[in-house]
């Protein structure tokens, strides 16, 4: 089957660092796919390489099946690109940047863009440079969706905006997302509003892949154990260890649970999806490669 | 033309740890079982609610389908989604005056000094002998 984006021992490397490194990924048509990681993780080497900005160091990238280096006009024609600093010119008036589109595009939907543009309330005479920081990030939305792409990739679009903002730019992308059955992949730092936002999530750290899965799932199989700390073990049938937090006679276990638990000493919590990232993120050696083999807590 | 009121208001809980289409399911069910939702109402599509909550579609729609393939809700193609039974208790009629009742033992308990917890571990308790008492009746 097809894929939207499908990456083979992919990697990127910057002299001798590898921005990306090792990276397996396949993300169906139709999902909302969050990137998650800290800065420097390779989130924005992730997305470059996916548009063909960027020609991998090893490994392959397709996009709808396409090599964005080497069939550039097929996957251009079907990726839209929001970059997080929203390049726009800011001395044209929003009516002059859609002239630009409209000419600068084969497939532009101009009443498309006009209809959005009201929805959200932007003046098409207005500068650009005089709109406000979320306007701006509307109108480079907007703009890309009007080239009516397959998929969006979006690189923290809206890192710089007040909360208001950041959930109208939200509303905007994904009603387009109800509307057209777009592919949407957004990579972001900032984790609280990934679990209403994505269904599908991919965790990277320390240049490489984490975790890659769907948001239910994760909210279903991660729960955080508490119990007796002799008991405690970093990987059984039962459960994987993601992290751990001791005190002198109990722990607090975050697990992968791969069946229920029936050990009566421990009491069993959900976890936030938060919480869930940040323990990843915080154990960047470890990850789907598998877990070191070791008894947590008893000293030998 | 003045929209009409929605027949569920959708909220969501990104502390909880229950996936949000869970709460979309969890919160129709409640609004079934205390009649808030009756048969032949129409939920929200999916557009408004994604416009409400700022949620993703697919969220909504594996909802709608957790719904549907319980047997609660029905989608008739370009119309929308429509409640097909009630969850309610028979009972919902007697809802009100044992609420009065309780209501009633609630301030007796307060009156007595005790205080929320100990009215709650209180009537958990006796909720667990009452279903001791039941489970030996029948055995």
């Amino acid at each position: 089957m097809i894929q939207a984006l499908e990456t083979e021992r992919l990697g990127k490397r910057y002299g001798r660092k590898w921005a990306l490194r090792n990276c397996a990924l396949r993300i169906p048509i139709g999902h909302v796919t969050g990137l998650v990681g800290p800065n420097g993780a390779g989130k924005t080497t992730l997305l470059h390489l996916a548009m063909g900005l960027l020609a991998p160091t090893s490994g392959t990238v397709k996009v709808f099946g396409y090599s964005p280096a080497k069939e550039a006009r097929q996957v251009l024609s079907k990726v839209g690109f929001v970059a997080q600093e929203h390049p726009l010119y800011k001395t044209f008036r929003v009516e002059e940047m859609l002239t630009a589109g409209r000419k600068l595009n084969a497939n532009w939907d101009q009443d498309l863009a006009l209809r959005r543009l009201k929805q959200v309330g932007i003046p098409l005479r207005q500068r650009v440079g005089k709109l406000s920081g979320g306007q701006q990030a509307q109108v480079a939305l907007i703009m890309t969706l009007a080239k009516r792409p397959e998929m969006l990739l979006l690189d923290e679009p809206v890192a710089s905006l007040d909360p208001l903002a950041r959930r109208e730019f939200q509303q905007t992308l994904l009603d387009a997302v109800t509307e057209d059955g777009l592919s949407v992949i957004v990579s972001s730092h900032i984790v609280a509003d990934l679990e209403r936002f994505c269904d599908h999530l991919v965790i990277l750290s320390a240049s490489q892949v984490q975790i890659t899965a769907d948001v239910d799932h994760l909210l279903q199989s991660h729960k955080l154990l508490v119990g007796p700390r002799d008991r405690a073990q970093t990987r059984t049938g039962t459960y994987t260890v993601v992290t751990s937090r001791e005190a002198e006679r109990h722990c607090m276990l975050l697990v992968q649970m791969h069946g229920p638990m029936i050990d009566p000493a421990w009491e069993v919590r959900d976890v936030s999806l938060e919480d869930i990232i940040l323990a990843y993120l915080s154990q960047p050696s470890r990850g789907m490669a598998g877990l070191e083999e070791k008894k947590l807590g008893v000293t030998q | 033309m003045e929209a009409e009121k929605a027949t569920i208001e959708f909220y969501l809980d990104s502390r909880s740890g229950v996936a949000p289409y869970l709460q979309l399911v969890q919160q129709v069910k409640q609004a079934l079982r205390l009649g808030f939702l009756k048969p032949g109402d129409q939920l929200p599509t999916v557009r408004e609610v994604v416009a409400q909550l700022a949620i993703n579609p697919n969220t909504v729609f594996k909802a709608y389908r957790t719904l549907e393939l319980e047997g609660l809700v029905g989608s008739r193609p370009g119309l929308g989604t429509f409640v097909l039974r009630t969850l309610a208790d028979p009972a919902l009629e007697s809802h009100d005056a044992l609420r009065q009742r309780l209501m009633g033992w609630l301030q007796d308990a307060a009156a007595a000094g005790l205080q929320e917890e100990s009215i709650e571990a209180l009537f958990t308790n006796a909720l667990q002998q009452l279903k001791k008492r039941n489970e030996e009746e029948i055995a």
